[in-house]
């Protein structure tokens, strides 16, 4: 992109002088030469720019990750990855055998989870694979700081790929802007800074990768690049559940393209050799197992790798039969007899129970409003809820504006690889409405769209300001007028307009590029490089205050009780008492069983004795609550507690929500509810918080998270006993008394 | 089967007539992709035999009869790849050297296969 244009300039500039002063034959075969080392030259140059970009990206989208480390410190973030953190820790311990045979007794206490048969393995196997590399090249490191910089790592890896992709679809300058774009885009950023360990900072390498491959193998029809993307696919089933995304965007990809008349044989080969072999090596993750056979979600690319082959077969007679009212005859029984089949098919299927319906997830998916009114657990999480506006600017920025700019490039100039990305923006930009989380799914189609409108756009303007250059210098070496130098001149009469609009046109993109580049730094470094395990405030002085008492509390469980201990706290913290705590959890983060987190919503909720029958059932010796009341923290169970009242009523009817609300308002102060202020959770969170004086000027027990005081500042407990609250008052340990003695 | 019964009789002579342009039509195919084709066949036979079996029998090793079943069908569907790409008639894989397709397919079915011995279980 870069390189034409200079190249065509070093030609004319050879040319002139050829003309001007007729030289003898050495010296003509040595300009020649020149010029031909001058053109390799430029050649090299275009080529060490690229790859002079590309690697400045690659370590762009590494640094600009680690903020969070020096901010805070080389950490595990959030809730998720400390689950894979403890995999992954054991993974490297005890080996890949006992990892996948991993029955764990610590979570889900009366229950145990079986971890290898219910998780997606490919980002443990990935870090420790990293980890065993490392230490064979004899670097010591700690496989904590390994988990922490993988994210960062494999977002690198994605730039690369993004260029990639965007070279195959459009060209290298576009491949270049999207690594740009996709390094530093706060949407993808948001999952991917150093320290949060989860599965979607590689399953979104893998993604893309997939889809690249894929669209390799429609262009070229090549059954090795083919195979290659059912290898990514592997990888993308074996890292996250997203991959449900790829099998279903594919088969319809593949559906519009046969429907808009561009089926090819190329087409043929790269979408069979990929189900085919991307299925059965996706069968080899248990997790998923013969859900690519029996699950509803899945059946979408079957239909379609069946439909091709009536397809093709259709086609191979019709190349075959010269008489078209026979082959009309032919087509008319073949499809009736296909329809027919697959019909009959897909009924028993569905009716005998073996094809399983759509789960609720992915209901909730197509239909946003499923969730709020079936599934309390999925509408609860905050990342699960649509998406606002404000979100969408905050993530994309300027991408929001070039995306629908980039579609009308790609729709002019309509290829098989561009109608891919088109569908795959579209596709995925509706689920990021849908949900917040999924605007990570979107991020790299809106980087590489918004790619192609840039480098398009730029690209026409550099030439409209480079035609400027050149025309007066043909003008003043052709001297005699021409009919196309006439043309050329009229032209030229209309260009200084053009040429200035073209560079105000072209520090206007470049300004809204640098907008872009100073917005996504700072939300990185403001949004999404905390932790969330350790708080920031501002002191009174403008100075940082650091609210470590999460670890806190989980090392004081860690040292103070006994090893068997079993501690019931919310499903939030359940993973990280779990790898921080090293204690027995009743419920964790990871929400396979709806009745097991009722039970222990319904005991939060419930009086206390009530609650200590429940909790004896569960043998729990220590509840631990968070508690924000102190130091204003927000997200704290008190504010969550009303879904733990919808989860438990969901399943016990004797959990009703209106019973702690007043006229369907929640409060905590004195017009509260009477069974909301002696329920189990507000017992535990205000215990003797009465008598502490949290902001000046206030009454005592001013809860500052919610900006109240409270109305029971009398909380008595009869069967539990504070074991440890923690410095800022942000977790609190309850331990669970014994029963009485019966005489 | 598309027309109602009382034409049955001009229905079979169309068969027929199909049939017999397509016999002829297909003779003309060169040996190589006809030998394909006997392959496919073949490939597309026994999984049918493996389903018909599966049905009568019950699928209670399912991934034993999944490894059967998509064995053959992914046989089936490459080797299908491999006569589109060394077609001659199609001009899409010109440039496409027969050998490279058949590298291409042996390296597929080299997968294919050992994945599926991993799943035979």
């Amino acid at each position: 992109m870069v390189g034409k244009p200079i190249s065509e300039h070093v030609n004319g500039g050879t040319n002139t002088s050829k003309t001007t002063s007729p030289k003898p034959f050495s010296s003509d075969l040595l300009s020649n030469l020149s010029f031909k080392t001058l053109k390799l030259k430029t050649k090299q140059q275009e080529l060490l720019i690229r790859v002079s970009i590309l690697c400045l990206v690659y370590v762009l989208a590494f640094i600009t990750r680690l903020f969070s480390v020096l901010r805070y410190e080389s950490m595990i973030h959030e809730f998720d990855p400390y689950f894979n953190y403890r995999t992954t820790l054991y993974l490297t311990e005890k080996g890949f055998y006992e990892f996948w045979n991993w029955f764990d007794s610590e979570s889900w206490y009366p229950l145990g989870r079986i971890i290898g048969g219910t998780l997606y393995p490919g980002l443990m196997v990935t870090a420790a694979l990293i980890y065993w590399a490392l230490r064979f090249l004899r670097f010591a490191v700690h496989i904590r700081e390994v988990c922490v910089l993988t994210a960062p790592f494999f977002a690198s890896n994605t730039t690369i790929v993004a260029y990639l992709f965007g070279k195959e679809i459009w060209d290298t300058g576009a491949g270049l802007v999207a690594a740009a774009l996709i390094a530093i885009c706060p949407g993808y950023i948001s999952r991917s800074v150093a320290g949060s360990y989860d599965n979607e900072g590689v399953a979104i390498f893998a993604l893309l990768l997939t889809f690249y491959l894929f669209v390799k193998a429609v262009n070229t029809g090549s059954l090795a690049w083919s195979l290659a993307s059912a290898f990514g696919y592997f990888y993308m089933v074996s890292a996250w559940g997203g991959y449900v995304f790829i099998i279903n965007l594919v088969p319809l990809y593949v559906l519009v393209l046969l429907i808009t008349g561009r089926y090819s044989m190329r087409l043929y080969v790269a979408y069979n050799c990929m189900y085919i072999v991307g299925m059965l090596l996706a069968m080899q993750i248990r997790f998923v197992g013969f859900q690519h056979v029996q699950s509803g979600e899945h059946m979408a690319a079957m239909g379609v790798f069946f439909l091709m082959q009536v397809f093709y077969f259709l086609d191979w007679v019709k190349h075959l039969l010269s008489d078209t009212k026979m082959f009309q005859a032919f087509l008319r029984i073949t499809v009736t007899c296909a329809v027919g089949v697959g019909a009959v098919a897909l009924g028993l299927g569905t009716a005998s129970g073996y094809i399983s319906p759509w789960t609720g997830r992915f209901y909730s998916l197509l239909d946003p409003t499923y969730a709020k009114d079936h599934i309390p657990i999925i509408a609860s999480v905050s990342e699960h809820q649509p998406t606002a506006w404000s979100s969408f600017m905050f993530d994309f920025h300027i991408l929001l504006f070039l995306f629908p700019a980039g579609l009308y490039f790609c729709f002019k100039r309509l290829s098989d690889a561009t109608i891919f990305i088109v569908m795959y923006g579209l596709t995925s930009m509706y689920f990021a409405g849908v949900m917040v989380r999924l605007i990570l799914v979107a991020t790299p189609a809106v980087c590489l769209i918004s790619a192609i409108a840039v480098s398009a756009t730029i690209k026409n303007l550099t030439q409209l300001v480079r035609a400027k250059d050149k025309v007066p210098q043909t003008g003043s070496t052709k001297g005699a007028s021409s009919a196309k130098g006439s043309s050329k001149g009229s032209i030229d009469q209309s260009q200084p307009f053009q040429k200035n609009g073209a560079i105000a046109l072209l520090f206007g993109a470049f300004y809204l590029l640098s907008k872009y580049a100073t917005h996504c730094t700072w939300v990185t470094s403001e949004a999404y490089s905390s932790p969330s395990i350790v708080l920031a405030a501002r002191g009174a002085h403008g100075n940082r205050v650091i609210f470590d008492d999460y670890r806190e509390a989980y090392f004081w469980l860690r040292q103070n009780t006994p090893p068997d201990a079993k501690v019931m706290s919310w499903w939030d913290y359940g993973y990280q008492i779990t790898a921080m705590g090293n204690r027995t959890v009743i419920v964790d983060n990871n929400t396979w069983n709806n009745t097991h987190i009722a039970t222990v919503g319904r005991a939060m909720s419930s009086y206390e004795d009530e609650a200590y029958d429940i909790m004896r059932s569960l043998d729990v010796d220590y509840v631990l609550v968070v508690f924000g009341g102190v130091t204003g923290y927000s997200s704290d169970d008190i504010n969550k507690f009303l879904w733990m009242v919808r989860i438990g009523g969901g399943v016990f009817p004797v959990i009703k929500e209106p019973d702690y609300l007043v006229n369907g308002e929640y409060r905590v102060d004195k017009g509260a509810a009477p069974k909301m202020l002696n329920c189990l959770m507000y017992k535990l969170s205000y215990y003797r918080f009465g008598e502490l004086t949290t902001e000046y000027g206030k009454p005592p027990g001013y809860d500052r998270a919610r900006g109240v005081e409270i109305g029971n500042k009398d909380v008595k407990l009869e069967y539990l006993e504070e074991a440890f609250t923690t410095s800022n008052w942000i977790v609190r340990i309850y331990k669970v008394k014994p029963p009485n003695n019966r005489w | 089967m598309v027309k109602p019964s009382s034409s049955s009789s001009s229905t079979s002579q169309d068969a027929l007539a199909l049939f017999n342009s397509l016999r002829s039509a297909y003779s003309a195919t060169p040996t190589a992709l006809k030998i394909i084709d006997l392959y496919v066949g073949f490939a597309v036979s026994t999984a049918i035999i493996q389903v018909v079996y599966m049905a009568l029998v019950g699928s209670f090793p399912f991934n034993s009869f999944l490894s059967g079943v998509l064995s053959c069908i992914g046989t089936a569907v490459l080797a299908v790849c491999l006569r589109i790409q060394v077609n001659k008639e199609n001009k899409e894989f010109k440039d496409l050297a027969p050998e490279r397709a058949f590298a291409d397919f042996v390296l597929c079915n080299l997968v294919l296969h050992l994945v599926i011995m991993n799943f035979l279980g």
